[in-house]
């Protein structure tokens, strides 16, 4: 094959990678600030994405501009789930903390399920076929779309952590949760905002990725395990760590898709989530525990 | 050593259960078979409860990937009936014995490389889904497209080759049911079962006082893998389908631990009582909304939503479970059926 498929086809891999880092990011802060483990990861992804396909549907909205809608409705979700269920249950032990979490997030598939039903859908753009030539690559429109929204919210994202008072108490909680209830922070405000917050880019990623994606529940699984993947072999509260690994991860798989059957891809990532909790679980970046 | 197990259990206790017993065993004789798929699918949470709970009730390690080694007992006690023709009983023993040596190598490889808590736990997701995906693209047991057992001939009940009436498969489950059980309480009594415990509670102390921890994790795996195997030999030659995309997926993984959280983490009694709670509920769910269906409602995953929020109740209102605080009421507390 000439050099220029390859080439496409890390392309392209860059560009859907920076959505895996932006919906692994959402899986960091949680952990990173709540000490969650979302299990409901790629249901809430999910649900996102079903969100979008109803904006298409009943009002014509391109995914890229629902963003701020189903970002909101995220949050709120996030929020409540935080501020509602889990903050009440800080003593729980730890393996009762997942199982809550995974009971939720099959109830959430499932739900979707019963809604929209198990056919994949998908958006129909008028610019879904056209492509950017720069050289001699050939860039689909949506995919430079998405990977520029995606580098945007994760932008933002880091901004308000930096740079904003409550991103930087958030961070606080985060870092040493005694310290900042010294400091008289209202620690579990500052979860639920930090799980609405990480629902966030959940909502944003899933947006995202109905412009390349068919949707169908059984899709949740496979995101929660590959935004797993992402953040462990990035390194868990790493943000750049995140958005490297997520770009590593959508470069093999776009490759493992050319030599290999496309179908076989995720087993490709399963097996590098198996050999990086192995060997590394630090993550390629993160520092050991 | 019968006597003695008896003995920890108080009368009372022993009349409840032997009372359940009699009215299940003699429950073929008066029910219809609808009544009879649901108690079958209680025995399946209530067995299955039993093999994860070893695993995490007993030793600790929590897997959320069990549908790992339903499957390959599964998979394995299929493909030997339909390609070789080999008895089921023996196929079971088969498919035990690769999920036991999966687990093992697994859980080697988790412990080895002190993998624990939800990295843990991950793993075992992981390689769920990698046999998934392994199995959706081997053409040799159907792939993608499923893998099917003949259901032709059914003259008579063919034990030998698990081919038969439903009846022959209410008490096949109902006898590996009460076997888990037995099992169970048999280890637990056992030396292997204090270390176990031991474990559990507190590993550092365990391992300090000379207990060889990462061996007796690894058999917990062995054992909960291939109790798990066997009940997905059941499955396969009840169901007489199987798609890769159904057994190996989370929501079969999930399954396993309902009857367990529901009833009781590390109780015997629990995975029993959680199953038998859990499942009528549900059935009794379907049966409530079907009229709704009609109306053009589609109800195809109320189950689980359902099961999802049983533990989320569970969770937060009866963290321990049901059976504990059931004992209690029963007043069938000290040293009861654990």
């Amino acid at each position: 094959m000439p050099i220029e498929v390859y080439l496409n086809q890390i392309v392209s891999g860059v560009l859907t990678g920076l959505i895996y880092g932006l919906s692994a990011l959402g899986l960091s802060v949680i952990f990173g600030v709540c000490k969650i483990v979302n299990f409901a990861h790629g249901e809430m992804m999910v649900i996102a994405m079903y969100l979008a396909l109803l904006a298409f549907q009943y009002f014509g909205l391109d995914p890229l501009l629902s963003i701020p809608l189903v970002c909101g409705a995220l949050f709120a979700f996030g929020y409540a789930l935080q501020a509602g269920l889990i903050n009440r249950l800080i003593d729980v032990p730890d393996h009762m903390q997942f199982i809550l979490l995974a009971a939720i997030a099959i109830a959430m598939v499932s739900g979707c399920l019963m809604i929209f039903g198990p056919n994949a859908q998908n958006v129909q753009l008028d610019y879904a076929y056209d492509s950017y030539e720069i050289g001699p690559l050939l860039l689909d429109k949506v995919r430079v779309f998405a990977g520029i929204a995606a580098i945007s919210v994760a932008g933002l994202l880091a901004a308000f952590f930096r740079w904003t008072w409550i991103g930087k108490a958030i961070r606080a909680c985060g870092d040493n949760i005694v310290g900042a209830q010294v400091t008289g922070l209202n620690v579990k405000h500052l979860f639920a905002l930090a799980f609405g917050l990480g629902s966030v880019c959940i909502g944003a990623a899933g947006c995202i990725l109905l412009l390349l994606v068919d949707v169908q529940p059984f899709l949740a699984v496979e995101y929660t395990l590959l935004a797993f993947v992402v953040v462990i072999v990035g390194g868990l509260g790493s943000l750049t760590g995140a958005l490297l690994a997520g770009v590593l991860i959508g470069v093999s798989e776009a490759l493992a898709g050319l030599f290999i059957q496309p179908s076989l891809k995720s087993m490709f990532s399963f097996g590098l989530l198996i050999l990086v909790l192995l060997f590394r679980p630090q993550g390629l970046v993160g520092k050991r525990a | 050593m019968i006597k003695l197990w008896l003995a920890e259990i108080p009368p009372r206790g022993r009349l409840y259960f032997s009372l359940l017993l009699a009215v299940l065993l003699a429950a073929p004789l008066f029910v219809d078979g609808y009544a009879l798929s649901v108690l079958v699918l209680v025995f399946y949470f209530a067995y299955l409860g039993q093999a994860w709970n070893i695993m995490m009730g007993f030793a600790g390690q929590l897997s959320l990937g069990h549908a790992l080694y339903f499957g390959l007992g599964a998979y394995a006690s299929a493909a030997l009936y339909v390609h070789f023709g080999v008895s089921p009983w023996l196929g079971m023993l088969a498919g035990g014995a690769v999920a036991a040596v999966i687990g093992a190598a697994i859980g080697a490889l988790g412990f080895r490389f002190k993998i624990g808590g939800v990295y843990f736990a991950i793993l075992t997701i992981a390689f769920a889904e990698f046999t998934r995906i392994l199995f959706d693209h081997w053409l040799w047991v159907g792939g993608s497209g499923g893998f099917f057992l003949p259901v032709s001939g059914r003259t008579g009940n063919d034990i030998l080759s698990l081919r038969g009436s439903p009846e022959m498969f209410y008490y096949t489950w109902l006898a590996f049911t009460v076997g888990a059980l037995i099992l169970c309480r048999a280890v637990l009594s056992s030396r292997l079962g204090y270390f176990w415990l031991a474990i559990r509670e507190n590993e550092e102390a365990a391992q300090a006082l000379g207990i060889n921890t990462f061996r007796y994790k690894i058999f917990a795996v062995m054992l909960s893998a291939a109790l798990t195997a066997f009940g997905g030999v059941l499955y396969a030659f009840y169901n007489n389908n199987l798609f890769p995309s159904a057994i190996f997926s989370i929501s079969r993984s999930i399954d396993m631990l309902l009857g367990a959280i529901i009833g009781g983490v590390g109780t015997l009694m629990g995975p029993i009582i959680g199953a038998f709670i859990l499942t009528p509920l549900a059935e009794g769910l379907t049966v409530v909304l079907e009229p709704l269906r009609d109306l053009g409602f589609k109800f195809d995953g109320i189950k689980q939503v359902f099961y999802g929020l049983c533990v989320v109740a569970i969770v937060v209102f009866q963290r321990r479970g049901v059976w504990p605080w059931l004992r209690r009421k029963l007043r069938l507390s000290p040293g009861g059926a654990q």
